[in-house]
């Protein structure tokens, strides 16, 4: 059992590692700011996700596991609006501008 | 080369390349961002040096707030910064200062690199008093029960900072609104997040307040995301600063060092001596000082990033 | 186990090193308001590795206190460049 959860933990979070990997290519690739904030946003955000599932069973019990979520929700919320306000500055006049 | 050599080698040297960059750009904004960035991996930095208040304390202060208060800083200036430009620093200041600045860096390596033998310490006798303290956590005992007169300059200096923002006000508006009045944001994107946040932000804050006594966090640590919170009610435009002649406004800023210096005085009467505790009882008076303490200080470091009065109220 | 997070950590830091050198080089104030957004989620992911390894749940708490102020610290970074390019000093995208 601890060994299937191990084998788990390294998967999910080589994979979480990948999305970073992906993530930090677009940021370097891309050609505007807009698709730049894109690959941030979504891919690092995918990766986080990944390495907190992959953490969840090494962590300290139910209020370690709890806490991890809430990071990873807290991540969300603040990466969608932020991802937002960000490109709304970056070109005030919506989309067609 | 071990892996956690490696890592650590790799934090060094990013720190370093972001700092340097910080203080060579030109642009103001760039330079804050900067700044930010840099004490958002010096946590990391802590955090591998296993000071784990230290790396709570400086992503909150050092990067969070100060942040804000420069970029609010930044604002301030911008009209004057064409003519500030006359008063740059030459390249030779600039180049002592440098050389001065590497002496000093040297200095304070070979004082930790170069250890005398055995290396003074109070850490042994510090945590071999905890039990008497009623703590767990050895940082939570220094500020709190060792050092408490320390911490309660520290926090009177505090008020007495914001006094000195508020003297910056002109004559008529002391008393007034502080910061300029954020338009309630077209933007739902911002709404939102300002009213989900806080509401998260407010029970981590007394989440850390709490695990102080015995885990990494206290009273500061917490005090400092409330006030982040606040502020970030503010910048939606949800909220307004209130001006600051209100009288429960003021009662909010000192009752914190006002708590904190009745049970110091009290320690004459129950125990032997100023900010002494009772034995036994160490742990509720703590606890008795931390948590107006955590309202003053958090008020405190939301006024300050506010800055001087600029409204009549 | 141990080896692995600690290796896992290293790697997500070097991204962010990467992508940190990329974002503040960026010609323009649009490009560098993503640096606290970086740091939310990479700085946390390599946290939460680090807690993990080196078997300290306090760290976990750093990485909470760190999504919350990289955050707000995004949000004063948009507002005041935003009020900054309002008031015609700069355009926002660098021309």
């Amino acid at each position: 059992m601890s060994l299937a959860l191990d084998i788990f933990t390294v998967v999910a979070i080589s994979v979480g590692a990948f999305f970073f990997l992906a993530g930090t290519v677009g940021l370097l690739r891309f050609p505007d700011a807009l698709t730049r904030l894109h690959a941030l946003t979504k891919a690092d955000n995918l990766g986080l996700g990944l390495v907190v599932l992959g953490l969840l069973p090494q962590a300290a019990g139910l209020p370690g596991a709890l806490k991890l979520v809430s990071i990873w929700l807290l991540a969300q919320l603040a990466g969608a609006t932020v991802a937002q306000l960000i490109a709304r500055a970056v070109r005030p006049g919506g989309p067609q501008a | 080369m071990t892996l956690a050599l490696a890592i650590d080698a790799g934090l060094a040297v990013l720190v370093l390349a972001v700092a340097t960059w910080t203080i060579a750009v030109r642009k103001t904004f760039a330079a804050v961002v900067g700044f930010v960035s840099y004490g958002l991996l010096l946590a990391l930095v802590w955090v591998r040096l296993l000071a784990v208040d230290v790396a709570l304390t400086e992503a909150a202060i050092g990067s969070g707030v100060t942040g804000v208060l420069l970029l609010a800083a930044a604002a301030r200036l911008r009209p004057t910064e064409k003519g500030a430009a006359a008063e740059q620093p030459g390249a030779a200041l600039c180049f002592v200062t440098a050389i001065l600045s590497a002496v000093v860096s040297a200095g304070l390596a070979a004082l930790v690199l170069l250890p005398t033998n055995p290396a003074p310490t109070l850490a042994q006798a510090a945590v071999a008093n905890l039990p008497a303290t009623g703590l767990g956590n050895s940082v939570t005992a220094v500020l709190l029960a060792y050092r408490a007169w320390d911490t309660l300059l520290e926090k009177v200096v505090l008020v007495l900072a914001l006094l000195g923002v508020w003297s910056l006000a002109p004559d008529a508006l002391w008393g007034g609104r502080p910061g300029p009045r954020y338009p309630a944001q077209r933007d739902g994107a911002l709404v939102f997040l300002a009213q989900l946040l806080p509401p998260v932000g407010i029970v981590v804050g007394i989440y850390m307040l709490w695990v102080g006594a015995n885990e990494p966090g206290g009273a500061f640590q917490g005090s400092t995301i409330l006030a982040a919170m606040w502020i970030l009610v503010v910048m939606a435009g949800l909220g307004d600063a209130p001006p600051v002649g209100r009288r429960w406004l003021r009662l909010v800023l000192v009752a914190g060092p006002m708590v904190f210096l009745a049970v110091g005085l009290s320690g004459f009467a129950i125990a032997e001596a100023f900010l002494a505790y009772p034995v036994g009882y160490a742990k509720p008076l703590i606890i008795l000082i931390e948590v107006p303490l955590t309202l003053s200080i958090a008020a405190t470091l939301g006024l300050l990033v506010a800055g001087p009065p600029e409204r009549a109220e | 186990m141990t080896e692995f997070l600690l290796a896992a950590a290293g790697f997500v830091l070097a991204m962010v090193a990467l992508g940190l050198v990329r974002i503040l080089r960026g010609p323009a104030d649009a490009d560098r308001l993503m640096a606290a957004q970086l740091l939310g989620t990479g700085g946390v992911a390599a946290l939460l590795l680090l807690a993990s390894s080196s078997r300290i749940p306090a760290i976990v708490d750093v990485a909470l206190a760190l999504v919350l102020l990289a955050a707000f610290a995004s949000v004063a970074f948009v507002m005041s460049a935003s009020r900054e390019s309002m008031d015609g000093s700069e355009p926002m995208d660098g021309g």
